[in-house]
């Protein structure tokens, strides 16, 4: 075979195509190398308890080691009529065991979230519990509250058995599992998160599009200015940019506050009556402003990198060629501003859609996000489970548009300052 | 922008017009920055411009939010300064190190699966900070780390980490590598190589990248928020505490002290990116 024999050969005698892979193989594996200490890190520190976050939230097996012999021996219950005595028997024995603990009051609660009117019954059940006498566990279940002889009641509580659930995923998008397991919406009146799902996302676009009306004039003149007058200006971006969010914050407070300086001189000039100042603080006025201005620089420096490239002479031509300024502007230079438009306006949604503190300080209860209500659930309901449903719900938001910006534009040429 | 003298009139408005809303803009900007200047000065306790200051009456403004901030009774902010330096350093310190290494191998062009693992470095800027807080707050909290300085540290390199990857890149795409190849055929170790030749070279694009991991870190608030028992509080929580409960002029005094570090901060980073410009400028 005369290829075998024309194989170039290294002077150890390994062909020389073998010899190149192995370095190159050593190479990719050095590179790699480089990056593995922080990309574990990461993984370890960050990624895999998001991960863990997808478990978190399905995880419901509270209810299930609460209730262990009634859900066993609700196993072949088939949920048309009351369970039979045996059930009833065991759930008053775990029932005992978690007044021991003290838990009752939380398997209350969480029944509660099943059917409306599980606390009161619990309660009584559990101040009766003392006068519970060995056999007939049912007829005196019953006879403590009607409600106990109600066949819902037993169903929903059937409905805590499995260990998880995606029923706080249902929770975040205002819907339920009724009694016949059909996956419906919630009444009307006690729809909360997908009213705010709907104004987190308005706010976000909003916000962007406000930034975006704002930011393109000034990048523009950014630009077009020579370098000494745009360097200062430059300026007036970068300050607020490098300006701690919170102080940026507690400026806007001070001036939207009713006594505050933008109430004063719509006062002096006469817009408002000195007893009738604006509300612009603790609503989602509050939220729009302030987060308009905080996010503005990230709009105003992709725009200006993009704009910084176009060459003057492309305009100059439009116009010898007979074209207005407008219709220059429109056909020529706005087209070639896209990628800056996309960049900036996508930057700023994904941190638009994720605010917190801004919302929380001048937000009120109309101007406040998805975020606050996550945070709200961590520290104070301690339902982390609601939490982190609606964390990766949010997150998986983010993260398409993430997906898309890297499609568009790349995460390689995201700038800084 | 002067211009032409056959302009029309229709677009000699225009123009000024146009530059008129870029005034506007650029007030919107910067303008809430400086009330808190004078409001810092303020001799009373409200958060308002009083008639004296007003009337640019001496007697109205005064240092003593100033000296509440550095004297105080029990005051806060000594200690939130002391951690909130020492977190911001040491999470500082270790960005620089995982992002410009983990930088040098994502430039290299044998680096396999780039975009993928590109897209994860980056991700703790992308991930809103409320689920980057619950996240890493399950993790410490499983850990042990949970109300601890090291936790917190461990925390804000995760933050700071994206900043430094990308300024490093940046200044690695112009980089030359032939004067690294130089260095290893005239005799140079790998390491020796990188802390002469790769590190003086990409030294602003390190130095931008901390900057911004400093002040990621010394700004964030709400991981700490999480994270943070009474000993780890921190110059952004005090400032978030006071916000919520009572505005004293207290922290507007810390809020222009704030003002005038990021200004320094401000400058250092521009003074940065044109050296890192002009170096390559010098190699294209």
């Amino acid at each position: 075979m005369s290829s075998e024999t024309q194989k170039i050969l290294t002077t150890d005698g390994i062909p020389l195509e073998v010899s190149l892979k192995k370095v190159e193989r050593r190479n990719k594996f050095k590179a790699f190398l480089l990056v593995s200490p922080l990309l574990f890190f990461l993984l370890i520190v960050y990624i895999s308890p998001i991960v863990g976050m997808l478990f978190n939230s399905v995880d419901d097996r509270m209810v299930t080691n609460m209730l262990p012999k009634t859900f066993s021996s609700m196993e072949t219950w088939d949920g048309k009529e009351l369970p039979s005595e045996e059930v009833f028997k065991s759930f008053y024995q775990d029932f005992k065991i978690l007044v021991d603990k003290d838990e009752h009051g939380k398997l209350a609660t969480q029944l509660n979230y099943e059917k409306n009117g599980f606390k009161s019954i619990l309660k009584k059940y559990g101040r009766k519990l003392n006068n519970f006498e060995e056999g007939n566990y049912k007829e005196q279940t019953v006879d403590i509250h009607e409600r106990w002889g109600n066949v819902d009641y037993w169903r929903a509580i059937q409905r805590r058995a499995p260990a998880y659930s995606y029923s706080k995923y249902l929770k975040g998008v205002d819907m339920y599992q009724n009694e016949d397991g059909k996956i419906v919406q919630v009444e009307e009146d006690r729809r909360i998160y997908k009213k705010l799902w709907v104004r987190t996302l308005k706010i976000a676009f909003y916000v962007t599009l406000l930034c975006f009306l704002m930011a393109y004039p000034i990048a523009h003149l950014l630009a077009t200015l020579p370098m000494k007058y745009s360097n200062l200006l430059m300026i007036c971006v970068l300050l607020p940019f490098w300006t701690s969010l919170l102080v940026r914050t507690a400026s806007w407070m001070i001036l939207l506050q009713q006594q505050g300086v933008v109430n004063d001189f719509l006062v002096w000039i006469g817009f408002v009556a000195d007893d009738n100042r604006l509300v612009m603080m603790y609503n989602a006025t509050g939220t729009y402003i302030a987060m308009t201005q905080i996010l503005l620089p990230f709009m105003v420096l992709p725009l200006y990198s993009v704009m910084k490239t176009i060459s003057p002479s492309l305009v100059r031509a439009g116009k010898s060629l007979g074209g207005t300024p407008f219709i220059t502007f429109w056909k020529v230079y706005f087209p070639l501003t896209i990628p800056g438009i996309g960049a900036g306006s996508l930057l700023v949604f994904i941190l638009a859609i994720g605010y917190y503190i801004t919302p929380e300080l001048v937000g009120g209860a109309s101007g406040t996000l998805i975020s606050n209500q996550i945070a709200y659930h961590m520290k104070y309901t301690l339902d982390w489970s609601f939490a982190s449903a609606m964390g990766l719900m949010l997150l998986s938001g983010v993260l398409a548009v993430y997906w898309i910006y890297n499609k568009l534009v790349g995460i390689d040429n995201i700038k800084l300052g | 922008m002067a211009l032409p003298k056959y302009t029309e009139p229709h677009y000699r408005i225009w123009h000024y017009v146009y530059l008129f809303i870029c005034g506007c803009v650029f007030f919107f900007l910067i303008a809430p920055l400086f009330v808190i200047f004078p409001l810092s000065f303020n001799a009373e306790e409200f958060l308002v411009i009083t008639d004296g200051m007003k009337r640019l009456d001496p007697d109205a403004f005064s240092l003593r939010w100033y000296k509440d901030m550095v004297y105080g009774t029990k005051n806060p902010w000594g200690l939130a300064a002391k951690n909130s330096f020492f977190i911001a350093i040491f999470a500082t310190i270790g960005a620089v190190i995982l992002g410009t290494v983990a930088a040098l191998g994502l430039s290299s062009r044998y680096m396999p699966y780039k975009g993928i693992i590109m897209a994860t470095l980056i991700s703790p800027m992308i991930v809103p900070l409320i689920i980057s807080g619950v996240a890493i707050f399950f993790f410490m909290a499983k850990a042990g780390l949970a109300a601890t300085h090291t936790g917190i540290v461990l925390a804000h390199i995760i933050l700071g980490t994206p900043f430094v990857v990308i300024t490093v890149t940046a200044t690695l795409s112009g980089f030359d590598h032939s004067v690294t190849r130089a260095a290893a055929s005239l005799g140079s170790n790998p390491v020796n190589t990188f802390m002469k030749i790769t590190l003086p070279l990409i030294l602003p694009g390190v130095i931008s990248g901390a900057l911004f991991a400093f002040v990621t870190s010394f700004d964030e608030v709400v991981i700490v928020l999480f994270l943070a028992g009474l000993d780890n509080t921190t110059i952004p929580i005090q400032m978030w505490t006071g916000l919520r409960e009572q505005l004293s002029p207290t922290i507007l005094s810390v809020a222009t002290c704030l003002i005038l570090l990021s200004t320094l901060v401000l400058v250092a980073a521009e003074l940065l990116r044109r050296r890192s410009e002009r170096i390559r400028g010098i190699n294209r």
